[in-house]
């Protein structure tokens, strides 16, 4: 179990690496020199040449890896083009938006997916079944940008209930956990949260029919266990894997909330990398991904290490 | 001589058995897919959008391109235009087929590219194992470190606008996907008796896997592939919608999604069109995709 901890800590730097490199070379293969982003088109050939030394563009391409690397360990993650600010400034208030928008949908798709899903695996083939079956389907196949607009429509436009953008009075700067600020929530977080809420639907669906037809359970059965009883067994087995998948999923919302906070204006990482990519701000772009990605690759580690914890079954070597 | 005549009957004979028993297989699909009404529906319906799309120019009522400024958000059901106009006072149904075909044409180029290239990777990495599959495994792990809207977003941001980059983006998205599945299930034929007889009998690696192992394992990959048209359909008209794939004036789903949203508080349900046709679209190649796995009987 130790030296399984030790190999599976190792095994990701490597992985580390290898995504902080696809992240130096997202600026390599954008169009044009990545000196044109810098300096004006119109400056003199020196001070090209000095800035170019400066950034180290002059350098071959795996030193400027090397170079560049050396700055993201320590923290710097360059500036903004297009404000001149240090990128990890206008990241780090993005990122906690975006964390409490992934956790809030993470959480309902989970409460939901498990309800649905535990039902529709304890009662094969019937009503709720097919009820879970199909909403699992519609929650993967709909476009939740879509599904965001149709609620703004119904819930902010028709019934004026709830706000359509934003993250409340303030911004993004002083997020507080009053209604004020949690209404504004209440959207983004339901659209977001029905991807999560598909999937677990079918793995728990999944999962729970494969326990229910394990020897056990009608041994519990057998010997007299309510249907309580019953239950707890099976939430016991079934829960390091849908924990797993839980886990997964709160990565992928992190990365996977820009088209959602697109539509609600949430002031995230997505906001910010939707205007990036509009400014051409490249160490904006370069920085949101490589932390994002990074963000994915620990949550990957820690889940499968929470996972061989959890589960006594998994020997691990 | 009798006996080369005799072992090539006795080829034939298999030949024609084999050819017999595919048969057998492909009737025994086509009969479990035509008792499944929901696939059948779904299959119809995808068929019905695709005959429409394909004769868009021939059956839309007007021009995609041409607005007027004094017929600007028409709600639905508006004489001459059935499904009303959008911000520029264009005729939305005819918008919509229009702007089927880029959405389409985005939603499966990239599933079928990455189904070429994964396929070949895969089987490569599945059948020559050792410092090859090392080789072709580890890299697509470091693709897997990556949530892979973010990725798709990531790819395209960079190279920029245009539906090229979009479509070279999601491909890139979908081939390690596909390499992992390709991997898997040759690894898995490659162990069988079979293939050991044909690598005794002589029979080189190209031909093994042409003939033995392409059989075994496409039809698995290929279910794969298409569960991923529907999510291929979301992301490309997500990255549309983001500004990143087709340029306006271009009809394109997920691009007219995204003009239209300031106009949701005008005709909200005009608004919504668009995405209720990506929606109608990707639930139905889901739906058909587990249809086929169904009758495939395809595992996993």
């Amino acid at each position: 179990m130790f030296f399984y901890l030790i190999r599976r800590v190792l095994y990701a730097i490597p992985i580390a690496l290898a995504v902080g490199f696809v992240c130096f070379m997202l600026v390599q293969i954008a169009p044009g020199d990545p000196i044109n982003a810098i300096v004006p088109p119109d400056a003199p050939q020196e001070l090209v040449d000095q800035v170019k030394r400066d950034y180290g563009l002059d350098q071959p391409l795996p030193v400027q890896f090397g170079l560049w690397l050396m700055k993201v360990v320590q923290g710097d993650l360059g500036r903004s083009l297009a404000t001149g600010r240090p990128v990890w400034s206008d990241l780090s208030s993005a990122i906690g938006n975006t964390l409490l928008l992934a956790a809030a949908a993470s959480l309902i798709g989970f409460i939901i997916g498990s309800v649905l899903g535990g039902l529709a695996g304890t009662f094969r083939g019937t009503w709720i079944d097919k009820l879970a079956v199909t909403s699992a389907v519609a929650g993967v196949s709909i476009p939740h940008y879509w599904l965001g607009m149709v609620l703004v429509v119904i819930f902010s436009v028709q019934l004026n209930w709830l706000p359509a953008m934003g993250a409340g009075p303030g911004g993004s700067a002083d997020w507080a956990w009053d209604w004020e600020h949690l209404q504004h929530l209440v959207l983004p977080a339901v659209t977001l949260s029905v991807i999560p809420m598909g999937i677990v639907t079918r793995t728990v669906r999944g999962i729970v029919a494969e326990i229910m037809n394990q020897e056990f359970v009608t041994a519990l059965r057998g010997k007299g266990l309510t249907r309580w009883g019953v239950f707890l067994h099976v939430v016991k087995n079934a829960a390091p894997n849908v924990l797993a998948v839980m886990g997964l999923q709160l990565g992928y919302l992190m990365g996977g909330s820009i088209l959602v906070e697109t539509v609600f204006s949430w002031p995230g990482t997505g906001l910010l990398l939707n205007s990036a990519i509009f400014q051409r701000d490249l160490p904006i772009l370069q920085g949101t991904i490589l932390v994002l990605a990074m963000f994915f690759v620990a949550l990957n580690l820690f889940v499968d290490l929470v996972q061989t914890a959890l589960d006594p079954r998994i020997k691990r070597a | 001589m009798s006996t080369t005549t005799a072992a090539q009957a006795e080829l034939e004979v298999q030949a024609r058995q084999a050819v017999q028993k595919s048969e057998g297989y492909w009737a025994g699909v086509w009969k479990r897919v035509r008792r499944d009404k929901v696939t059948m529906v779904c299959a119809f319906v995808l068929l019905l959008m695709f005959l429409v799309i394909l004769l868009a120019p021939w059956i839309t009522p007007h021009d995609p391109y041409q607005g007027s400024m004094i017929r600007r958000l028409r709600p639905i059901g508006t004489d001459n235009h059935l499904l009303g106009t959008d911000e520029l006072g264009r005729d939305m149904l005819t918008r919509l087929i229009h702007g089927g075909r880029l959405s389409w044409f985005m939603g499966i180029t990239p599933v079928i590219l990455a189904f070429l290239i994964g396929t070949t990777l895969g089987v490569m990495a599945g059948f020559m194992g050792g410092r090859v599959n090392m080789m072709i495994m580890r890299t697509t792990d470091v693709f897997y470190a990556f949530p892979s809207v973010l990725l798709a977003i990531a790819i395209s941001g960079a190279l920029g606008t245009g539906i090229m980059n979009a479509i070279l983006a999601l491909t890139v998205v979908f081939i390690p996907p596909i390499i992992r599945v390709a991997e898997s299930v040759t690894t898995g034929v490659r162990n069988l008796d079979f293939v050991d007889a044909a690598r005794a009998s002589g029979a080189s690696g190209f031909t093994i896997v042409r003939v033995h192992v392409l059989g075994n394992v496409l039809g698995p990959i290929f279910i794969y592939a298409t569960s991923l048209i529907s999510v291929c359909m979301i992301l490309a008209s997500g990255l549309s919608f983001l500004g990143l794939g087709t340029r306006p004036p271009e009809p394109e789903w997920g691009l007219m999604l995204n003009t239209l949203r300031t106009a949701i508080y005008v005709q909200p349900w005009v608004a919504v069109l668009p995405g209720a046709c990506i929606f109608v679209t990707s639930l139905c190649f889901n739906l058909v995709s587990d249809g086929l796995r169904t009758a495939m009987d395809v595992k996993g």
